[in-house]
């Protein structure tokens, strides 16, 4: 069972809201669900639309046809209108002899109770039409407005009626609320994330698809007791949070592509000072302002390659909402053990969209500082202590009596201090190098694969293309021998599994949300594994699975 | 007091014979001793430049950063230690060119930190370009023929912003400039102290003569009179004074976070499990 819902109108309308409270009521119901969010970069106006999934097994990505359409305004019908399945329903405001038109006199309704709450009217109908019962939309308003109580009634209200209004149309059932799931949205799972591995100082400039991330750590400020500051730029961002590192806290900036652009310098910083930086850039199609509102995965090669000469650095790309919590509390970790800079590349898709996962599990879940043993410092400390696996030990001022603690991004030796002969240089370069090996022997997550043993093609994607791929994989797999590798480490790149795939007889097809193949093109240039076909795509709008299936069709197998 | 000796202000450098650095290096450190701080007790933050080497000339903390970014590193160590005191110390053009958007921004934030600007009219460490405070009719390799934009003067500037702490020394009168940096000390507040310090290698106008020649300590001027602050910051020319210009007490970064108190965030210690409830609002 799988049931796709359309909510669409402009800017301003209150979309969000409507989404809000289906999410819950879904979930309540014992449905899994997968949400997305397709808008435009303005406050008023324009064409907008969210889509709920909902299933009765896992969903992993956006659906293509539509079953139920809210259209709050007209201008959705006709937009939407060709995207609807054979038994699809539009319910809107208007009036249609047509047999998928449903007509809901929502504003008048609503004129009578409170015009401002016209959008609930729609809620009522809906969970009418779907054959679902409203006590758990009651509960989700109550919570919903539990701020603004007066307005509660006028909501309960108005999905009475709206509930009342029209005929049952489909025959969805309570699948009873189930204990060990939750929703959430990928901005929030990397706060989440953030703030279960301590984050005591997140220091960020507004930029979407990224400021989720900023707003929802905001949000648990005061109640934890951490700060979070708006800077005045992102080199700023990015040199706030080093400064809160160094200064002995867990510390994290965020940003989208064109901030991540402003922070590369410092980036370069971390690397050279060896300071533990967690950075997460939630894509958005570029170059410079590009779309702001859409997603994509066009930073790949730029995240990499971030600035100027070579330092330890590792980038990965959460697969969903589920994995950003884990990959950004695992990111904090490793950036302190190796003291470098991690950037999580996010996207749009992931940050914006939300999703049922499991409860996420503490159990294995610990933070690590790797702060040196005050105890174990003798004499006078060295920032930069040439050690064997090229990790020096890591303190903080105030930290060490009688010792300070210097960091310079000027080349140094062990205490920090500036030097620029060629002999001090080539041990710091190989010290700061013996980190990444290291970290590719002991931290790295090989992709994960899912198929046949020996599979005919091998669908090989990275970061947020996972639920798709899943998907479209399941629907290829009725005709193919098809197998899916998912990276969720793609710097330093993982490459044992890659290679005995690579060395069977199996077609590797990459699939990616750019145009310029860039995993395609690092693999390559890492291992001289080559895509034998790309499916990409750069027009701002997630894979489905039947968009992967299509396309597998027209361009892969033929 | 503590022995000066303990911050090594003799340690060798890559600065040139003569230059404004060395007395300025002189009275920071009998300015620390006199306040008796102790090295691990002073945090430095510096950018990139020739004044941005202090840290390596002087044992104390010290983050060395990037041209121009001296500013934002330091506000973590307001968050996580109150204790430390916090200097940021970096060039004329690190300060106002390449990281004039910080010096604004942290202007409002006002975090208690004292901001040591050598203003010496000039890129030092780059051999000789206009910096935002050079004088219209210095030449230089790129300013052939003078400086294509009015001087900036950072006095006038911070004082307009309300800086809460406004100051100009000099490094041709030691003994005030370890009193100016001593009363940046005590202040509760965002504190600027633009320091005359002659480049004796790439700018011949702005000489230990030039600077002698005209500055004047300020006698009779009340620090918290705005208008009169405001007046006094505009003097630049044949006589340009030196001395606390302006002052103002006013809440700052830390006091506008109230829920942190005196609590020291370098010293919170959470484990997951007692984040967990985090978890339990997305069910
Ligand atoms: C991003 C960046 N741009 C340019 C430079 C080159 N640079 C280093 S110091 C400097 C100017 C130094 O002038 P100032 O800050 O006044 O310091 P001074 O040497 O005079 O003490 C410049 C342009 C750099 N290091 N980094
Ligand atoms: S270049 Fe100028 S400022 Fe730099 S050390 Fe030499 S004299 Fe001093
Ligand atoms: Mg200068």
């Amino acid at each position: 069972m799988d049931f796709n819902i359309v909510i669409a109108g402009e800017a301003g309308q209150g979309l969000k809201t409507v989404e809000a409270m289906l999410t819950k009521t879904f979930s309540r119901h014992g449905y899994y669900l997968f949400s997305t969010k397709d808008y435009m970069s303005r406050v008023r106006g324009g064409h907008n639309f969210m889509q709920i999934r909902i299933s009765d097994e896992k969903v992993e990505g956006p659906d293509e046809g539509i079953d139920l359409l809210l259209a709050l305004n007209e201008e959705s019908v006709e937009i939407h209108n060709s995207e609807m399945n054979e038994d699809g329903t539009i319910l809107s405001e208007v009036e249609s002899d047509k047999d998928e038109m449903v007509y809901i006199d929502a504003k008048g309704l609503a004129k009578e109770v409170n015009p401002r709450a016209v959008n609930t009217v729609f809620v009522g109908a809906a969970f009418k039409i779907m054959g679902l019962p409203t006590d758990q939309a009651e509960e989700a308003v109550k919570e919903h407005f539990a701020k603004k109580e007066s307005v509660v009634d006028d909501n309960l209200e108005l999905l009475k009626q709206g509930y009342q209004a029209v005929d049952q149309l489909y025959n969805l059932k309570d699948l009873g609320e189930k204990e060990d799931r939750m929703v959430i949205d990928g901005n929030s799972a990397v706060g989440l994330g953030a703030l279960l591995g301590g984050l005591s100082y997140y220091t960020a400039y507004p930029m979407s698809p990224s400021t989720g991330i900023l707003h929802y750590v905001a949000s648990k400020q005061e109640e934890l007791g951490i700060v979070v500051e708006q800077s005045e730029d992102e080199i700023a961002s990015i040199n706030m949070a080093l400064g809160g590192t160094y200064a002995g806290m867990r510390s994290m900036t965020g940003t989208s592509g064109g901030g991540l652009a402003l922070m590369a310098e410092g980036v370069g910083l971390a690397g050279i000072t060896e300071t533990p930086i967690v950075i997460a850039d939630v894509q958005r199609p570029g170059p410079a302002t590009g779309l702001p509102t859409r997603t994509g995965q066009g930073d790949l090669l730029f995240a990499v390659n971030i600035a100027q000469d070579e330092f330890p650095l590792m980038v990965l790309a959460p697969k969903d909402q589920e994995d950003a919590v884990y990959q950004t509390f695992r990111a904090m970790n490793l950036a302190d053990k190796y003291q470098i800079p991690v950037i999580i590349l996010s996207d749009q898709f992931i940050g914006d969209g939300s999703k049922t996962i499991p409860v996420i599990d503490t159990s294995d879940m610990k933070i690590e500082r790797h702060l040196v043993d005050p105890a174990e410092v003798e004499g006078e400390y060295k920032r930069y202590k040439f050690t064997e696996d090229g990790i020096s030990p890591r303190a903080y001022p105030g930290q060490l009596k009688d010792n300070i603690v210097l960091l310079d991004s000027d080349e140094h030796d062990e205490y920090a201090h500036i030097v620029e002969d060629a002999e001090t240089r080539d041990k710091m370069v190989a010290k700061r190098n013996k980190k990444m090996e290291k970290l590719a022997a002991e931290d790295l997550l090989e992709p994960e694969y899912t198929g046949p043993e020996s599979p005919e093609y091998i669908l090989v994607g990275w970061g947020s293309t996972a639920g798709p791929l899943r998907e479209g994989r399941k629907i290829l797999a009725d005709e193919f021998e098809i197998g899916h590798l998912a990276f969720n480490d793609v710097w330093p790149l993982p490459t044992e599994t890659l290679e005995e795939l690579a060395s069977t007889e199996a077609k590797l097809v990459f699939v990616e949300n750019n145009a310029g193949a860039q995993f395609d093109r690092l693999v390559r240039s890492e291992t001289g594994i080559k895509a034998d076909y790309n499916i990409l795509k750069d027009d701002g709008r997630p894979f489905s699975g039947q968009e992967i299936y299509r396309r597998f069709k027209e361009e892969v197998s033929k | 007091m503590v022995d000066k000796n303990i911050y090594q202000a003799d340690r060798e450098t890559a600065w040139c014979p003569g230059c404004g650095n060395f007395p300025l290096r002189t009275a920071l450190a009998d300015a620390l001793a006199e306040l008796d701080l102790k090295p691990e007790e002073i945090t430095m933050y510096t950018g990139i430049g020739q004044a941005a080497k202090m840290p390596h000339y002087i044992k104390v903390n010290g983050f060395n950063g990037l041209h121009g970014r001296s500013l934002p590193p330091s506000i973590g160590m307001r968050v996580a230690n109150p204790e430390m005191t916090v200097i940021v110390e970096s060039g004329d053009g690190c300060s106002y060119g390449e990281g004039g958007n910080h010096i604004l921004h942290n202007i409002r934030r006002n975090p208690d930190i004292i901001h040591l600007v050598h203003d010496n009219q000039i890129y030092g460490l780059t051999k000789g370009q206009a910096s935002p405070t050079s004088l219209e009719e210095l030449r230089t390799p790129v300013q052939t023929h003078g400086v294509n934009a009015e001087p900036l003067n950072p006095v006038e500037f911070a004082v307009g912003m309300k800086a809460s702490f406004v100051a100009r020394s000099s490094v041709g009168d030691r003994e005030h400039l370890k009193e100016m940096i001593k009363e940046a000390k005590k202040h509760k507040g965002y504190a600027l102290i633009d320091i005359f310090q002659p480049c004796v290698s790439f700018n011949k106008i702005n000489t230990y003569q030039w600077y002698n020649k005209r500055v004047y300590k300020l006698e009779d001027h009340d620090p918290t009179d705005h208008a009169a602050a405001m007046k006094v910051a505009q003097e630049f020319g044949d006589k340009i004074p030196i001395g606390i210009i302006y002052r103002e007490e006013k809440p700052t970064f830390r006091d506008r976070i109230p829920y942190l108190k005196d609590k020291a965030l370098v010293d919170r210690d959470v484990e997951v499990e007692d984040l967990k409830f985090l978890i339990d609002e997305f069910k």
